[in-house]
């Protein structure tokens, strides 16, 4: 049934131009002052502090990676202990996947897929901030436990029966799992949020066949993790339920077995790569476009090949564990599964290829870095159909083979693209320019360190070195290839400071950005850089795939919502037909409330079971809080 | 950029009912990462019983009367579920009241005949795999249970102060949705748990 809105509420109708921007900018602002910063739930605030907060964790990581190529740069060096080694590289591994890659993929969305659909805020906006602030206690819980020499050192993967309590009876463990616990519910989170802000929340006329390809790789990728990562939280409370309470999942005297572990964590780790790739090819086609100066070639091909790309992400996770003694039919589905996938990424390519073919490309730093990932992506993408196949596999397995491979993946596919779009966007997040020449420079070195680091290390691994080793004797000839691998790394360290630096200098005095810099084509740069608290004065009105490219200098919108509440415009699914004006949460602290109580639920679960008991009222009281209706306008009437 | 206004959204409704408002779809979310997690807990337990000789380990099955009062409850619970779900359509607060009274009533009996059913399970979780996986599952369920049922007696507490205004009895319905959810999530358990050990 419908329900007539009050007529005496006023609309943005009845107001034009700086009366109307004011109005929607008071309405929508954050609260000021230190508390206020606390109650945000604007997606902007939002999605800046998961972006800063998950480069500070890349910071942190690529500490540790440096440390460990010191470690490795010659043989048998004493720079670090074996224990100190081991909780180097579990603490790397695990923060680059689990307080980086991830995060800071969804983080962008955050940003920016609101903007690019066309509406004020995200959905729900008060869970967004509570997973931002899920996000931040699990990363800080993890470092401050390595800081006070009780973080992990089981590998980012904590296999069982290393991980179990019999081999490693300290908290260690522990710490990993917890900290899994918090990431995944900050990402799960998210997750929703993107779903239901694509599905609900896009201008009006944004069909299915209009939604910018971006939007749709971060659709995918949120599937992705709402379908992966379940069983990460299930293999992760079960061990630390092994650990803590004493059951017997692992135990294999007891009925359990060690390599359901691995069927769990894989079943979620390996469309973990595609979660942080896909969002990498989804900044590639928006660059492109904008660069190429044309449509990405083929929109619907991309589609489906992301959608064909996610569905397959699901039929590989065996091919982590082809040494592991499973029956050869098994092996033999999954090499043809895992081969199968570079299917759809090769549509990708040639899309993207042909688009740069067909188009008058403008070479600057966001699309440098687009074709520096289409060149290292092909080649991890090629040492991925070799480990696929069983045979290969098996001689490589556990080499640094491996390591390179999936360095050449993850960085090539989603670091490259991600740096890309730092370029791209940082003028809409920020309303300046970052240095072209410092851009440029940034790039090579990138590019360069990249593979003098990454390339040694597929023949290390064909000459028999072994992952996870922290250092090796002199008369195994790997001396060399180590050496230049360690100065490769230095190296590639160095661009990432050179992207430090030109983004503290472009904050400073950077060239003013202006709305649309790059004469790009979404509706994110239909408004201001950085945008008003409200995103859109008024809702736009999708006519074409390339809204800005196509109604020129005039942009259709949509008149009629409230300026009295914070109002949003709810569309439905396939047409995009508007259908409700709902409010939009204001500001609030219960967010952060609540994840306060679950973080101190969570870390005292470690110590005690008891915990969950006296835990649960807290969390219990903090949800009410949040939900309930007070101080909201429309309650207050 | 200039601006054209090309079409008024202002006589649209404030709230809308099932697909047509965003927390249904934010609830559809969440049942699919919930679903999901049973899933893989399903598969675990399977997985764990195709690599064991003897199932149930070192137990006997649970005792069936706790799951199978459960499933009955729970299948009746539909239909003052679905009473509810209608007068919320109706815009019918008193008759919602009643229903919501009734839902937050079968979710504390739930709870305490869940209580009986982990007394009733024969095992412990420190057992043996059997036991740690069974102890989870019915663990993960009752905390869906347990979180709905607050989730429903927060509404009707809710539905009974100033607060009740229409745009809350889409918030019922989508309620009267996700209790749905938890009926048919525990149909596979109930046949996982008390079933299958007894082939």
């Amino acid at each position: 049934m419908s329900v007539t809105a009050d007529q005496r509420e006023l609309r943005d109708d009845a107001l034009n131009g700086l009366q109307l921007s004011t109005r929607l900018d008071s309405l929508w602002r954050t609260p000021s002052g230190f508390l206020g910063a606390l109650m945000s739930v604007d997606h902007k605030v939002v999605g800046r502090r998961y972006i800063v907060t998950a480069f500070v964790f890349l910071l942190l990581g690529g500490v540790l990676a440096i440390l460990m190529r010191i470690q490795l740069a010659g043989p048998e060096q004493t720079f670090l202990s074996p224990d100190k080694y081991n909780q180097i590289f579990t603490m790397h591994g695990s923060t680059m996947m689990f307080l980086f890659a991830v995060p800071v993929m969804e983080a962008f969305a955050v940003y920016l897929v609101p903007l690019m659909v066309g509406t004020r805020n995200i959905a729900f906006p008060r869970l967004n901030a509570f997973s931002y602030w899920m996000f931040l206690f699990g990363g800080c819980f993890l470092w401050i436990s390595f800081a006070l020499n009780v973080g992990p050192d089981v590998g980012w993967f904590a296999y069982v029966p290393l991980s179990s309590l019999q081999y490693t009876p300290t908290k260690r463990p522990d710490v990993w799992a917890q900290m899994i616990t918090f990431t995944e519910v900050a990402a799960l989170a998210v997750a929703v949020e993107i779903v239901v802000t694509v599905f609900k929340l896009r201008a009006p006329g944004m069909t299915l066949d209009r939604i910018p390809l971006f939007v749709w790789a971060m659709l995918v990728t949120a599937f992705l993790v709402m379908f992966a990562m379940p069983s990460i939280m299930v293999a992760s409370t079960s061990l630390i339920l092994d650990r803590l309470v004493n059951t017997r999942f692992y135990d294999s005297s007891s009925g359990g077995h060690p390599l359901l572990w691995q069927h769990l964590f894989w079943f979620f780790g390996h469309p973990e790569v595609y979660i942080i790739f896909i969002p990498g090819t989804g900044m590639v086609s928006a660059i492109l476009a904008t660069f190429a100066r044309r449509p990405v070639v083929g929109y619907p091909v991309v589609i489906l090949s992301l959608i064909a790309t996610g569905f397959l992400s699901f039929g590989l996770w065996v091919h982590h564990m082809f040494v592991t003694g499973l029956p050869q039919l098994g092996a033999g589905l999954f090499t043809a599964s895992s081969m199968l996938i570079a299917v759809p990424s090769g549509l990708q390519i040639f899309c993207w290829l042909a688009t740069l073919w067909d188009g008058r490309p403008v070479y600057r730093t966001p699309l440098l870095f687009v074709i520096g990932f289409i060149v290292i992506f092909v080649m991890g993408g090629l040492s991925g159909v070799m480990v696929a196949s069983v045979p290969i596999d098996t001689q490589v397995h556990d080499t640094y083979f491996v390591v390179a491979h999936f360095h050449y993946v993850l960085i090539g596919g989603a670091i490259f693209p991600l740096i890309g779009a730092v370029y791209y966007w940082f003028p809409k997040i920020t309303g300046r320019m970052l240095g072209e020449r410092l851009g440029r420079w940034n790039f090579w070195l990138a590019f360069v360190g990249f593979n003098i680091a990454f390339f040694p290390m597929h023949i290390l691994g064909l000459i028999g070195m072994p992952r996870r080793v922290y250092t090796y004797t002199a008369d195994m000839d790997w001396a060399h290839l180590n050496l230049l691998s360690s100065g490769g790394a230095l190296i590639f360290a160095l661009s990432f400071a050179l992207l430090l630096v030109n983004v503290i200098r472009s904050l400073r005095s950077g060239a003013l950005a202006g709305d649309n810099p790059w004469d790009a084509s979404t509706l994110e740069w239909a408004t201001s850089s950085p945008p008003p608290p409200q995103n859109f004065d008024r809702i736009p009105v999708v006519k074409h795939r390339e809204p800005l490219w196509l109604d020129g200098e005039s942009l259709p919108v949509a008149a009629g919502l409230s300026v009295d509440r914070r109002e949003v415009l709810l569309t439905s699914l396939a047409e995009a037909e508007p259908q409700t004006r709902e409010a939009s949460p204001e500001p609030s602290i219960w967010p952060l409330l609540t994840a306060l109580a679950t973080t101190v639920f969570f870390i005292g679960s470690i110590f005690t079971p008891w915990a969950v008991l006296w835990g649960t009222p807290p969390m219990a009281v903090a949800l009410i809080g949040w939900f309930w209706p007070a101080g909201s306008r429309e309650d207050e009437e | 950029m200039r601006q054209t206004i090309v079409r008024n959204v202002g006589d649209l409704p404030t709230y809308g009912y099932g697909p047509r408002s965003g927390p249904w779809w934010g609830a559809m979310g969440f049942m699919a990462l919930e679903g999901m997690g049973f899933a893989i807990a399903i598969g675990a337990y399977l997985y764990l019983y195709a690599v064991n000789s003897s199932w149930p380990i070192g137990a006997s099955p649970p005792d069936l009367w706790p799951g199978t009062a459960e499933v009955v409850i729970y299948l009746l619970s539909i239909i003052p579920n679905e009473f509810t779900n209608r007068a919320a359509h109706r815009q019918d607060l008193p008759k919602v009241r009643v229903g919501l009274i009734v839902m937050s009533l079968i979710g504390i009996v739930l709870l305490v005949l869940r209580g009986f059913e982990f007394a009733h399970l024969n095992t412990r979780w420190d057992n043996s795999a059997y036991g740690s996986i069974v102890w989870l599952i019915l663990g993960l369920h009752t905390t869906h249970l347990a979180t709905d049922l607050g989730d429903t007696v927060v509404l009707t507490v809710l539905m009974f102060t100033r607060h009740a205004k229409p745009r809350r009895f889409s918030d019922v319905t989508d309620n009267v949705f996700y209790w749905n959810f938890v009926v048919l999530a525990w149909l596979p358990l109930y046949a996982l748990l008390d079933w299958v050990p007894r082939l």
